[in-house]
């Protein structure tokens, strides 16, 4: 049912047009972080405000919308966020990542490998990369238009020589096209390799921080390291306990109090793919 | 056997009814009317009016009632409904000058043209429980009253202008930037910081203002005026070619006069800071006077001491409530991936370290 007091997808026109302009600007400069007025939406800042106003301006009435939440359809906010579009676009939804067109996100990439077409919007509480080397918008601007990212190296050297490596395990920063540093958001480093030449179009948006930014399909994305210390995805070492999967992201679940753990696809639609098709984990049962 | 949690959209439909329920209370006792919240409740609806940018006491009145007396809450249900408006015209700047007033009171001169209207305040009051308020139904017996004297009540910075004492604040009809259309983008002109601040989160203007009085940027300011009442809001019709007014809204003004010793660009005179808030809102349009002239130093010509309340980016990132609530709160959402990230990295570095200390060993 829609909600007729309200316009399609909430925002007014006006609002849409103006969130359009700020992502046709992030598409055209890819990794730049564009200004936009965010409006006030009725769920809290950190909620996926910036998130939701990218996907009410992209949302058309023929969309097949699909929200996710650490990576799954059924986490309270991706189901707050789809009843949302629900109730103001009427669209229909989907938890199949192949079938969505757009696509919102909270702190994860789906695991099967997206298609020209999809949009994935991600929710980012924090667009700036630079922002816990420098708290001041006024200075990191700056270093963004100097190209000056020598902070940043500094940083990642400095957890080398002290850890042994990149002490970052989300929100693990990338360089765009070879000229702006981005926040992919807080996905886990796992993901970032399918930022990069990918065949969707990337939008991200920070409501809190007025901020949006874009990578438009098949950019050159590259996480940030040093030749002798070469970027690693990394996951939990252990395959999925429900499905088998051996190359997805995985949560861990405490099941009991003497250290009891399991691990399962964090990606609840890729796992319960490959359960339908008869992959069993090791405590999972034949569907 | 786990089972993965489903069913969160039948646990959000569980707790909004049960979160209903609690803010209904007990229904042996009559719910709460919008009258009452409106009429009884005034100072709590003049702060969900300000914070919210909507002067409407009857929807504040609400928001109150629907967040349980969450005023932050409240306000930010005022913000989101707010935002949904049609923006059908802009007003006119409104002429405080022709306020008709209810208080009016100057700290810094014993009479004045207009003269101390003292009108309802807390101040001289003893902070006694009243234990007869819990005994409902007992009359109030009514004050004496003087019809208010309609305007215009001449401000009284500008006796000290006539003398050159204090610095012009030259009009302007530039229009202002408008915060709730447009980005934040530092540096700020005056008439955005004012906008932000008069949204602002009243606890944390007040401490801003409080910590240029114990030395962190210091302000030294002096009421030079305090004035709450009404004013008309008019608006310019095309098709009649004149003003028409559409409404009153009630606002506190506070004008602080400011001892300044003058600078490298600056003769010394004293300066001014400026507060205006809807609603009677005397401790927030007092504190927004003094953040205001805390945040001029740089036009002044004063030196940055690195105080938080000199600190334009500071001040008017943090000062919004709903903001500030929205992404503090958001902590308790789910984080397993990035916890499970942040896992993995302690784990391999823990394992490291051990082995490290072993070979040592």
């Amino acid at each position: 049912m829609t909600d007729q007091a309200y316009n399609f997808a909430y925002l007014d026109e006006q609002t849409k047009r103006m969130i359009r302009r700020a992502i046709l600007k992030g598409i055209a400069v890819p990794g730049y972080q564009v200004p936009f007025a965010s409006r006030e939406m009725p769920m809290p800042y950190g909620w996926g405000t910036g998130g939701v106003q990218v996907t009410a301006a992209c949302l058309v009435p023929e969309d097949l919308l699909k929200v996710i939440d650490q990576g799954a359809d059924d986490t309270t906010n991706a189901v707050s966020i789809r009843k949302f579009f629900q109730r103001t676009a009427g669209v229909a939804t989907t938890e199949a990542t192949a079938e969505a067109t757009v696509i919102q996100t909270r702190h994860r990439i789906p695991e099967v490998p997206l298609t020209e077409g999809q949009i994935l919007v991600y929710q980012v509480p924090i667009p700036e990369p630079l922002r816990f080397l420098e708290p001041r918008e006024t200075e990191t601007r700056k270093m963004h238009e100097l190209e000056e990212y020598g902070l940043m190296h500094v940083k990642l050297y400095e957890d080398i020589a002290r850890h042994g490596e990149i002490a970052t395990s989300y929100a693990y920063p990338v360089k765009v096209e070879g000229r702006y540093v981005m926040d992919p958001s807080p996905i886990p480093k796992f993901d970032n390799p399918k930022l990069g030449q990918s065949p969707a179009i990337q939008l991200f948006g920070a409501g809190r921080e007025q901020r949006i930014y874009a990578l438009p399909p098949y950019s050159d994305v590259v996480s940030l390291d040093f030749d002798d210390h070469p970027f690693q995805a990394s996951k939990a070492p252990h395959d999925c306990d429900l499905c088998g999967a051996k190359d997805s992201y995985l949560d861990e679940v405490i099941t009991d109090d003497a250290g009891g753990r399991m691990f399962v696809c964090s990606d609840t639609d890729f796992c319960a793919g490959r359960r339908a098709e008869g992959h069993v984990g090791r405590l999972g049962e034949p569907v | 056997m786990y089972v993965a949690v489903k069913g969160g959209e039948r646990a959000i439909d569980n707790a909004h009814a049960w979160l209903a329920e609690e803010r209904r209370g007990d229904p042996a006792v009559p719910e709460l009317t919008i009258a009452q919240i409106r009429g009884q409740m005034t100072l709590a609806v003049n702060r969900v009016m300000a914070e919210g940018s909507l002067y409407d006491p009857d929807l504040a009145a609400l928001a109150i009632k629907q967040a349980r007396g969450d005023l932050i809450e409240a306000i930010f249900l005022i913000r989101a409904y707010r935002t949904t408006l049609p923006r059908l015209a802009g007003s006119n700047p409104v002429d405080t000058g022709a306020m008709t007033v209810d208080r009016r009171i100057s700290a810094t001169f014993k009479d004045l043209p207009g003269g101390q209207v003292l009108g309802s305040t807390f101040d001289y009051t003893h902070r006694l429980l009243d234990f007869a308020l819990m005994a409902e139904g007992s009359e109030v017996p009514s004050g004496a009253s003087a019809p208010a004297t309609p305007g215009p009540m001449p401000h009284v910075t500008s006796f000290l202008n006539r003398d050159g004492l204090i610095e012009t604040a030259p009009p302007s009809d530039t229009t202002p930037p408008d915060l709730t259309r447009e980005p934040l983008e530092l540096p700020a002109d005056r008439s955005l910081r004012l906008q932000a601040i008069t949204r602002g989160d009243e606890g944390f203007i007040l401490s801003m203002a409080y910590s240029t009085q114990r030395g962190y940027g210091r302000t030294h300011a002096f009421v030079g005026e305090l004035r709450i009442g009404t004013v008309a809001v008019e608006v310019d019709i095309p098709e009649l070619g004149f003003a028409v007014e559409i409404g009153e809204v009630e606002l506190t003004e506070c004008e602080t006069v400011n001892q300044f010793k003058g600078s490298r660009t600056e003769p010394p005179q004293f300066t001014r800071g400026y507060g205006l808030v809807f609603g009677q809102s005397e401790r927030k349009s007092i504190a927004m006077s003094l953040v205001d002239r805390s945040l001029r130093w740089k036009e002044l010509g004063e030196d940055f001491t690195g105080a938080p309340a000199q600190d334009e980016e500071f001040v008017l990132y943090h000062c919004d409530n709903i903001q500030a609530t929205g992404f503090l709160e958001h902590i308790k959402l789910p984080h397993y991936v990035d916890f499970q990230a942040e896992l993995e990295l302690v784990r391999r570095l823990r394992a490291e370290a051990q082995a490290m200390q072993e070979a040592a060993e």
